[in-house]
C-alpha cells in the first residue's frame, strides 16, 4: 500500500471518527430514554460507524491518482502571518475595540503580503473601516461594540 | 397562481428589493467574477447583511448575488482562461479561445445573452413547477424526508468531486458530525460540548461557510500565489472588441438556448448536480445537435459551445430552486447556504412555504425575472469596465475577505471564542482543499444535518425502534433505490480503475 498525505488525512478521520463514536457512546441520556428506539446518542453513534466505515475504504483501497501538491511553490510563511494576524485580530477586538482593531488587521495585513504604499494602506483601512462602521452601526443599527471609541468619546 | 404572482411582484418591485437586486448582482458579477471566489463565498459574505432586512428582501439579495456571481464566474473564464466558479469552466472552453481571437467583447455578450435567456427561461419553468410540485411534496413523510436527504448528500457527494467519492463522503460525515454539536433538538441533552459553555448553542451555521469558504478560500490564494500552474495567460483587458453580434451568431444562440435552458433546469433540480454539472451536460450534448463543420470548431471559438454552458448553468441556478422551495431540500451548496439563512431567519422552507410565507415564496420567483433584466442591463454595458476589477491586486481582496469573514462572525455573536473556531477551521480546511477534499458536501450535510437526525428520530419512533420504514412505504423504497445506484456506481468505478 502506498502511503500518501491523503491517506494520513483518512488515517486521522478514521482516528477522529473513533474518538467522536467513543464520546458519543459516553453521552449521557435520561433513564426513561436508556432503551427508547431513538434517545440523543443513536445519530451519532451512526455517523461515527459511518465515518470510521467511508475513511476506512479510503485507506484500504488503492490510488491511482495521487494529489501531488508541490510544497516549494507554496507560500506557507505569509499565510501563517496572516492566520497570526488574524488571531491576534480576534483575540483584541472585544477588548480594544472594533475600529482600531480592525483598522490595524487590515494595514498589517495589506503590508505583510507586500504592499509598500502607505497612502493607499491608510486609505484602505482607517477611513475604510469608519465608513463601513457607519454603514453598520448608524444605517443597518447593527451594534458595535468599541470601547477605545466610546473612551475617546467617539461613540456613546 | 395569479394571486401568487401578484402578490410576489408587489413584494420584489418595492424599491427597497429592486435596489437588493441590484445590489446583489453587481456585488455577486464582482465577486464570481474573481477566480477563486464564487457564490458560496459571494453569499457567505452577505448573511450577516440579510439579517438586517425581512426575510423576503434577505432572500432577494442573496438570489440576486447568485445569479450575478454566476454569470461574473463566466467573464474571468472568457478573459483570463479562470473559471471564477466551476460551473463556468465550459464556458472558457470556447470563451477563451473567441477572447484570443480578439473577440472578447463578442463572448461576452454571448454569455451575456445566454445567461439572461436561459435564467429567464428557467425561472418560467419554475413558476409552472414549483406550485405543483409543492402540493406532490405535501404527500411527502418523515421517512420519504429522510431518504431524500440521503439521496441528495450521496448525490452531490458523487457530482461535487471527480473521481473522489470517498473523500466527499468523508466531508458529508465531518458536516453531520459538526451539526451534532450542541444541545439536542428534542431532550436538550448537550453533546459533544466538553463542558464548553460556547458550544452550548452548537456552531453556527454562518461561522461553518465563513471558515470553510469565505476564509480557506483567502488563505488558498495566499498559499498557492507562486503556483505556477495558476499564472492565468492575460487577455488584454482594456481591448475587447466590439459586443454587437451579427444574423449568422443571433441565428445560431437562438437554436441552442431552448435546448440548453430545458437541460440546465433539470439537472438543476436534480439533488447535488447543479450548474457545474449542467453546463458539462449542455456542452456535450449542444455538439451532438449541431452539423459536422459546427462540430470542428467546437472548442476553437464556437458560438454553439459558449451559448449552450452559459444558458445551461444560469437555467440551473434556478432550477436548484425548486427542491429548497418546495421540498426545503437544498439541491446545491449555494442553496444549501440559502436554506441555512432561510432556518436563520426562522423559516422553514418547504412545501407548506407558499401557504404559509406566500410572499416569500413567490417574490423571489419574481425577482429571478428581474435580476436577470438587472444583469443583461447592468452587465452588457458595463462589461469593459467591470473586466477591470480582474486586475484588482490580491494584496487587498485577500484582507478584505478575512475582513468581511471576521466582521460577519464577530457582529452575530460578540464572542472570541467564535473567531479562533473559525479560524481553526479555516486553516483545517485550506489544507483538506489542497488535497482536494470538497467542501460543499460540507456544508449541505451541516444544513440537513438537524432535519435529517429530526426525520431519523420520527421514523424509528413511529416504526418502533424498526429499520423497517426504509423500505414500507414505495416512495422511500424508490429515492433509497436510487442511492444505492450511486453509491454502488461510485464504489464499483473505484474498483474497475484500481
Amino acid at each position: 500500500m502506498n502511503i500518501n498525505t491523503t491517506k494520513i488525512i483518512s488515517l486521522l478521520f478514521f482516528t477522529f471518527s473513533v474518538f467522536y463514536l467513543y464520546t458519543a457512546y459516553n453521552i449521557r441520556v435520561f433513564s426513561f430514554d436508556e432503551n427508547a428506539p431513538f434517545n440523543a446518542r443513536t445519530f451519532p453513534i451512526y455517523l461515527g460507524y459511518a465515518g470510521m466505515f467511508f475513511s476506512g475504504l479510503k485507506i484500504i483501497l488503492p490510488e491511482l491518482n495521487t494529489i501531488k501538491v508541490d510544497h516549494k511553490n507554496l507560500e506557507y510563511k505569509k499565510t501563517a502571518i496572516l492566520v497570526l494576524i488574524a488571531i491576534i485580530y480576534g483575540a483584541t477586538i472585544l477588548k480594544v475595540g472594533y475600529f482600531l482593531t480592525t483598522s490595524l488587521f487590515l494595514a498589517s495585513s495589506y503590508y505583510f503580503l507586500g504592499e509598500r504604499r502607505w497612502l493607499l494602506i491608510f486609505l484602505l483601512s482607517f477611513p475604510f473601516v469608519a465608513a463601513f462602521m457607519y454603514l453598520l452601526h448608524g444605517v443597518l443599527d447593527i451594534y458595535l461594540r468599541d470601547p477605545f471609541l466610546k473612551l475617546i468619546g467617539v461613540m456613546g | 397562481m395569479i394571486e401568487g404572482i401578484l402578490i410576489g411582484l408587489k413584494t420584489a418591485l418595492t424599491f427597497q428589493n429592486l435596489l437588493m437586486v441590484m445590489i446583489g448582482c453587481f456585488f455577486g458579477t464582482i465577486i464570481g467574477m474573481l477566480p477563486g471566489l464564487g457564490p458560496m463565498t459571494a453569499i457567505a459574505l452577505m448573511i450577516p447583511i440579510t439579517y438586517g432586512f425581512d426575510p423576503a428582501t434577505g432572500l432577494i439579495l442573496m438570489a440576486g448575488v447568485y445569479y450575478g456571481a454566476v454569470f461574473g464566474g463566466s467573464t474571468s473564464s472568457i478573459l483570463l482562461n479562470a473559471p471564477g466558479v466551476p460551473g463556468t469552466v465550459a464556458t472558457s472552453f470556447d470563451g477563451y479561445p473567441m477572447a484570443q481571437q480578439g473577440k472578447a467583447g463578442k463572448a461576452l455578450a454571448i454569455a451575456a445573452y445566454s445567461s439572461f435567456a436561459g435564467g429567464t427561461l428557467a425561472a418560467i419553468y419554475l413558476l409552472f413547477l414549483a406550485p405543483s410540485l409543492s402540493k406532490v411534496s405535501l404527500s411527502f413523510r418523515s421517512p420519504d424526508y429522510f431518504a431524500l436527504m440521503i439521496l441528495g448528500l450521496t448525490a452531490i457527494a458523487a457530482f461535487s468531486s471527480k473521481g473522489q467519492f470517498l473523500k466527499a463522503m468523508m466531508m458529508v460525515i465531518l458536516g453531520l458530525m459538526l451539526a451534532s454539536v450542541g444541545q439536542d433538538s428534542l431532550s436538550d441533552i448537550t453533546r459533544f460540548t466538553f463542558n464548553t459553555m460556547n458550544l452550548t448553542d452548537g456552531i453556527s451555521f454562518v461561522l461553518i461557510v465563513m471558515a470553510t469558504f469565505a476564509m480557506s478560500e483567502a488563505l488558498t490564494i495566499i498559499l498557492k500565489r507562486n503556483d505556477p500552474t495558476q499564472a492565468a495567460k492575460q487577455v488584454s483587458l482594456t481591448e475587447l472588441g466590439s459586443i454587437k453580434l451579427n444574423k449568422e451568431e443571433r441565428n445560431k444562440m437562438l437554436k441552442t438556448i431552448p435546448r440548453s435552458s430545458v437541460i440546465g433546469f433539470l439537472i438543476g433540480v436534480l439533488p447535488g448536480a447543479g450548474a457545474t454539472i449542467a453546463s458539462f451536460l449542455a456542452y456535450g450534448m449542444e455538439r451532438n445537435f449541431v452539423s459536422d463543420e459546427e462540430k470542428q470548431k467546437f472548442g476553437k471559438g464556437s458560438v454553439h459551445g459558449l451559448a449552450a454552458p452559459e444558458t445551461a448553468n444560469n437555467a440551473a441556478c434556478s432550477g436548484a430552486f425548486v427542491p429548497l422551495l418546495t421540498l426545503g431540500i437544498p439541491g446545491s451548496g449555494t442553496t444549501a447556504v440559502m436554506l441555512g439563512a432561510l432556518l436563520g431567519f426562522g423559516i422553514q422552507p418547504g412545501p407548506r412555504l407558499y401557504i404559509t410565507n406566500p410572499e416569500i415564496f413567490w417574490s423571489v420567483i419574481m425577482s429571478m425575472y428581474i435580476g436577470m433584466v438587472i444583469l443583461l442591463i447592468l452587465n452588457l454595458p458595463l462589461i469593459p469596465y467591470i473586466a477591470r476589477i480582474l486586475a484588482v491586486p490580491k494584496n487587498y481582496l485577500i484582507p478584505l475577505i478575512l475582513f468581511f469573514s471576521i466582521t460577519g462572525i464577530y457582529v452575530m455573536s460578540f464572542n472570541n471564542f467564535d473567531i479562533f473556531l473559525m479560524i481553526g477551521i479555516a486553516v483545517i480546511a485550506t489544507f483538506l482543499r489542497l488535497y482536494d477534499f470538497p467542501m460543499p458536501p460540507l456544508i449541505l450535510a451541516f444544513v440537513l444535518g438537524g432535519l435529517m437526525e429530526e426525520n431519523l428520530r420520527r421514523s424509528l419512533l413511529i416504526s418502533d425502534g424498526s429499520f423497517n420504514f426504509l423500505w414500507d412505504r414505495p416512495l422511500t423504497a424508490v429515492i433509497l433505490g436510487f442511492t444505492i445506484v450511486i453509491v454502488s456506481w461510485q464504489i464499483y468505478k473505484s474498483f474497475k480503475k484500481n
